[in-house]
């Protein structure tokens, strides 16, 4: 009986000191859109640099925040700028959001290969998606009822486009999504639905865009040009729906996460930017 | 030495049956303490009957009507689709199947009880909805009947073995008393056997019912998670546990958001409470 105890001691012990050895490691969470970004970054920086760890997590953009004010990570990753109301619990806290601008990323508006509605305006878009337009024949497609799919609350990409799109930038509007739209909890989850119903239309980051789905060409209004969501129309601020993203790291970063920022930040980090399907920086 | 172990083990004994107690109690006052908080931002009765759910908004629109229907709907298709074939189900298991078919049966009726919810979702999800969507030719097939559907799943083992027991706790003399008496089998099961056990069926039923209405994995997976009020159980639908879960990650801590989240927990669980009070009340006329 007392041997298996101390076996038992000497495990636990053995088990505790190689976690106190993991010190040289970073934890990432945040935004469901930045998680392949953030996993790709991690594995070419483990690649460079052995015996560093850095474990990326999703869950959302408000699940890395409220990670990062309760100390359970050290880079909050995510897809629209911190709320007042987040930074004020941060600072009741002692915690100090530093914001930093990694990349750029088009949102698309995706529907089924098989619907023959290929074009939108914002402004359409803002209808189908509060519920004005039910129908595609009001767009000139098939007689169908529109499904309309969407992130659900804690997706920085839900409230951005709730914000840019259904709102159209202003502040004091109060139009929202429909309580019809069907909330889903990841992109993929959208992808997939899209895939297979032929009169859903969802929203997502470009890096989920496949062969099974259609991109929408978008304008910001009639006399505009239709644009797709490319990673050149991003970059030169033709295609109306692209936003910042962003990661969040307690005050100037130091040490490892300084290491690990300013790799993100270098030319390599910005190159797997691309190859992620994000759009880089300018530098 | 013998009464001083007596002892110890007695009031260990004890401490564990006052935990559990405890335990509930103080889940219950955190409950308490956070969800009323709300009440100071909004009135209770706009929060129960109010029929926007728009939490993220400036300022927060907190009716949670649509989210009580879509929970209440669920729950009752699954109790339609459940019922009747968990107690057929425990019915064919207690008095007609020889006793080789009844082993083989309840140990399958257990390993229907040993998958785990998410597991029923996934399946749910590739199998179920496309098939209710191409049926009933809808826009979508995530809605309030496949979750329906998902959830009888889980609530049949429960019915199924607590009504089964019931049936098996008839006495015998009542059985042979109406044989007797020149009654058919169905006669016997129809007229003696199921009124003798119906406390011990209402109460399989109750706690079928409330494991249902506790679920939360599956019914997020399949039914769409649309908070509208649900016009008919084809249509997609937000249950309160779903709500619960997808949301609590964002909820800002301290927030009108966040008291909601916890009052919509108090008004699970005072719905959970009801149903296990009724369940052992059914239980308890029995004896």
């Amino acid at each position: 009986m007392i041997k298996k105890l101390l076996l038992f001691l000497a495990v636990i012990t053995f088990a505790a000191s190689s976690f106190a050895a993991a010190k040289n490691s970073i934890q990432v969470k945040g935004s469901d859109t930045m998680v392949n970004l953030g996993q790709a970054w991690a594995e070419k920086y483990m690649e460079t640099n052995p015996g560093d760890f850095v474990a990326v997590t999703g869950g959302g953009s408000g699940t890395g925040f409220s990670s990062l004010i309760s100390g359970t990570c050290d880079i909050a990753m995510s897809s629209r700028n911190i709320k007042e109301k987040e930074m004020a619990l941060a600072k009741g806290k002692g915690i100090n959001p530093n914001e930093i601008k990694v990349a750029l990323d088009g949102l698309a508006v995706v529907v089924n290969p098989k619907n023959p509605v290929s074009k939108l305006t914002t402004a359409q878009l803002a209808g189908i998606f509060t519920g004005r337009i039910k129908n595609w024949k009001e767009l000139g497609g098939n007689d169908g009822r529109i499904v309309l799919l969407s992130r659900e609350v804690n997706s920085g990409t839900h409230v951005y486009f709730k914000e840019h799109v259904l709102r159209e930038n202003n502040p004091n509007s109060r139009e929202e999504f429909s309580p019809a739209a069907l909330m889903l909890s990841s992109s993929q989850a959208i992808a997939d639905e899209v895939a297979g119903n032929p009169d859903a239309i969802g929203y997502y980051g470009m890096g989920y865009i496949s062969n099974k789905q259609k991109p929408v060409m978008v304008a910001g209004d009639e006399k505009s040009e239709y644009e797709a969501p490319t990673i050149e129309n991003v970059i030169s601020g033709k295609y109306p729906i692209s936003r910042p993203l962003f990661i969040y790291t307690n005050g100037q970063p130091q040490g490892l996460v300084k290491k690990f920022v300013d790799f993100c930040l270098s030319k390599e980090g910005q190159e797997i930017v691309l190859a992620t399907d994000f759009v880089p920086i300018e530098k | 030495m013998r009464k001083l172990k007596e002892f110890i083990v007695e009031k260990l004994i004890l401490i564990c049956g006052i935990a559990s107690i405890f335990f509930v109690v103080l889940i219950f006052l955190f409950l308490l303490k956070e969800g009323l908080a709300l009440f100071k931002f909004v009135k209770p009765l706009e929060f129960l009957f109010g029929k926007s759910w728009y939490p993220i908004s400036e300022p927060p629109q907190l009716g949670i009507l649509p989210l009580i229907l879509g929970s209440l709907l669920v729950t009752l298709g699954a109790a339609v689709i459940s019922i009747p074939i968990g107690v057929g189900c425990a019915i064919y298991i207690a008095e007609i199947a020889p006793a080789r078919s009844k082993e083989v049966l309840k140990a399958g009726i257990e390993l229907l009880a040993a998958i785990p919810s998410v597991v029923l979702g996934f399946i749910g999800m590739v199998t179920l909805v496309p098939l209710i969507k191409n049926l009933f030719h809808l826009p979508t097939g995530l809605t309030a009947l496949s979750g329906s559907v998902m959830l009888a799943f889980m609530a049949m083992p429960t019915i199924v073995s607590i009504a089964e027991d019931a049936l098996y706790s008839v006495p015998k003399s009542y059985k042979e008393g109406a044989f007797a008496l020149g009654a058919t089998h169905w006669q016997t099961i129809r007229r003696v056997l199921l009124p003798a056990a119906s406390s011990g069926i209402l109460a399989a039923v109750m706690l079928g019912i409330g494991r249902v209405i506790g679920e939360t994995m599956a019914v997020m997976m399949i039914t769409g998670n649309a908070a509208v009020i649900p016009q008919s159980i084809l249509a997609p639908v937000r249950t309160l546990t779903a709500t619960i879960a997808a949301e609590m990650g964002e909820a800002v801590v301290g927030s009108e958001h966040y008291f909601a989240l916890f009052a919509i927990g108090i008004v699970l669980f005072i719905i959970s409470f009801a149903i296990n009070v009724t369940a052992d009340l059914c239980l308890h006329k029995k004896r």
